[in-house]
């Protein structure tokens, strides 16, 4: 993608160009009297992105390719981004991580956004300032917030002995990266006939199918390697994703393999010991695992619930329109940490929040009402080679909130042939393609 | 599932019988809407892999395509599924929209 794109890569409508241009204007008086003390000359819209995930890389881009006056700083420490989707599959011995991981070069060279490579350690909303881990600040004029989630501690809910120390050696592998890679590299050292459990979380979480599209590749790992290894899924809820489509798959591929245990049948695990590999549930059964993954209870990353950003539930509240925060004015929350419900909290969903976020904050920007939203939401889960399945849904900002559009989305049927199988494989790496172009190309 | 299908269901009717109709009935931005299709589409709806192109077709084409993927008249994965999301007004604002891009 050469810089001469950066116009011409993408349709603007006749209506957004007008924003622009009212934007140029606007924008200055706003950042005026937003920040009285920055020196004259400095760029009209301020606008900080934390957090370069779904949401956050989303949001960068499109603020730059509706709005390129903007001055935009992506704050993010990592210097290149693993996507949770198709980690799965790099899990399973499908996909190596180097062809997941995504660098921001083309967002500063292709966008002009500012990448700034440094950890936001305080925001403080009234003086609409990030405070950065090498000591630095930056003063917005509007933030929007994507930092993804949060795995509880023990003291915060989450499971008795599921400390960071515990992480090394039973890992959730709920952030992709290195404990991905570990979680990968205890599949390929356990033995045949030995027990994988993967410990199942609570709602709301990060990927509702994802704990059972995990147990499926991993699955097809072990039937093709491990054919005598088995798989037990230790689950806190009663009913999951998609879960008719993918325990049909499971018996028909995995045979008796892979086990999964409701929350009323014990499956809620309370307490690990990660030295040895054991895991409680709830009514005192004890299980030993050969590999553990161990998947717990979430919240709002840490940043989100500092900055004020989060109640009660340990998740940030938003208008359904804009996803401001109802709790500091002049910072949008999207992706994951947001409640967003009935939207889940997927890849697809933060990088749908990110478009109609970078909207609103630019009608924000320039004085203009606000544009009415539009979300959708796609996940698919591989379940096997050439068969994939998928949930999907429509949804818009409607009186009471976000809401789906009735009689639209669903997931795939469950009586499909085969071929329909197939194509949603393909379609699903399309999907992947598509949608990681859309964040970083 | 069905629990959410239903309080979904609850909220909507309870929507339906006191807001004004005015909110729901506001369509969406055309451009925030297509820009919904670019998750799979491509970003520059250019296509990705197996997901076909939404360029340099004929609007004709385009609103005939997705209506008949919202009637279950065109077989389809997922379209029929999203299609259904989507009045007639807005699937002619995305098919003028579509059109104007070659
Ligand atoms: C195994 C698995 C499979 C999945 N599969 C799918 C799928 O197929 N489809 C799908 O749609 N979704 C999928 N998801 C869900 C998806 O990964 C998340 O919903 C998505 O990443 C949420 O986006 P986000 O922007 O909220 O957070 P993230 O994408 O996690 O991004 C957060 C970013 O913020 C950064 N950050 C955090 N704190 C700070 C700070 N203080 N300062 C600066 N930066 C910070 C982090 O480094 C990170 O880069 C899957 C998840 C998992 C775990
Ligand atoms: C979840 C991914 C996904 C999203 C989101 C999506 N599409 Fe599609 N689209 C597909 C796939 C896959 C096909 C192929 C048909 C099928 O199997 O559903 C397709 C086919 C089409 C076609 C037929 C193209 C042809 O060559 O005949 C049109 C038109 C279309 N989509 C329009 C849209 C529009 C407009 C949007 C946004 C409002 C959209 N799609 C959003 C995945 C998607």
């Amino acid at each position: 993608m050469s810089r001469s794109n950066r116009t011409s890569g993408h349709p603007s409508s006749p209506l957004s160009r007008r924003r622009f241009a009212r934007l140029a204007g606007a924008a200055a008086a706003v950042s005026f009297v937003a920040a009285p003390f920055v020196a004259r000359g400095q760029a009209a819209g301020r606008v900080v992105v934390v957090g370069g995930g779904f949401g956050g890389a989303t949001a960068a881009r499109y603020l730059k390719k509706a709005a390129p006056e903007l001055t935009v700083r992506l704050v993010e420490p990592a210097a290149r981004f693993v996507t949770c989707p198709y980690s799965n599959l790099v899990l399973g011995g499908w996909r190596e991580l180097e062809s997941i991981s995504h660098g921001y070069e083309a967002l500063r060279d292709r966008w002009g956004v500012e990448l700034v490579r440094d950890e936001a350690t305080a925001i403080d909303t009234a003086a609409r300032r990030v405070r950065l881990g090498g000591g630095d600040s930056l003063i917005y004029d509007r933030l929007v917030i994507a930092p993804g989630i949060a795995l509880r501690a023990p003291e915060e809910g989450g499971i008795e002995g599921y400390d960071a120390a515990a992480h090394a050696r039973m890992p959730h592998a709920w952030k992709a990266g290195e404990q991905t890679l570990l979680l990968r590299r205890q599949l390929e050292a356990m033995p045949d006939g030995g027990l994988f459990v993967l410990a199942a979380p609570p709602n709301p979480f990060r990927c509702p199918p994802g704990p059972y599209e995990r147990a499926s590749l991993i699955a097809d790992y072990f039937k093709r390697e491990k054919p005598r290894a088995k798989i037990l899924i230790l689950d806190s809820k009663e009913t999951f994703s998609k879960q008719p489509l993918f325990q049909q798959a499971w018996a028909r591929f995995y045979g008796d393999m892979i086990e999964w245990v409701s929350l009323a049948a014990d499956g809620k695990v309370v307490r690990v010991d990660a030295a040895s590999g054991e895991l409680e549930t709830e009514f005192g059964t004890l299980h030993r695992a050969d590999v553990a993954n161990v998947v717990p209870p979430q919240q709002a990353a840490a940043i989100a619930r500092s900055a004020g950003l989060a109640d009660a539930s340990g998740w940030c509240p938003v208008d359904a329109r804009t996803f401001e925060s109802r709790l500091a004015e002049g910072v949008h929350v999207i992706g994951d940490s947001a409640i967003a419900s009935p939207m889940p909290k997927s890849g697809f969903a933060a990088n749908s929040q990110g478009k109609t976020a970078a909207a609103a904050v630019i009608a924000a920007l320039s004085g203009q009402g606000q544009p009415q939203p539009a979300w959708v939401n796609t996940c698919y889960s591989h379940v096997a080679p050439g068969y994939a399945i998928s949930v999907a849904a429509v949804y818009r900002a409607g009186a009471s909130g976000i809401e789906a559009v009735e009689g639209a989305g669903g997931t795939s049927p469950l009586d499909w042939d085969d071929a329909n199988r197939k194509l949603e494989s393909a379609y699903a790496d399309g999907w992947y393609d598509s949608i990681t172009a859309d964040m970083f190309s | 599932m069905s629990k959410s299908g239903l309080a979904t269901a609850c909220v909507a009717a309870a929507y339906l019988a006191t807001a004004a109709p005015a909110l729901a009935e506001e369509p969406a931005d055309v451009s925030i809407l297509v820009e919904t299709c670019a998750g799979c589409h491509g970003t520059d709806l250019g296509g990705s892999g197996a997901i076909p192109s939404l360029r340099a077709h004929k609007a004709e084409y385009v609103a005939f395509t997705l209506r008949a993927f919202r009637d279950d008249e065109r077989v389809a994965t997922v379209m029929n599924r999203l299609a259904k999301g989507y009045s007639d007004a807005q699937i002619a604002a995305l098919a003028a929209y579509l059109a104007t891009l070659n």
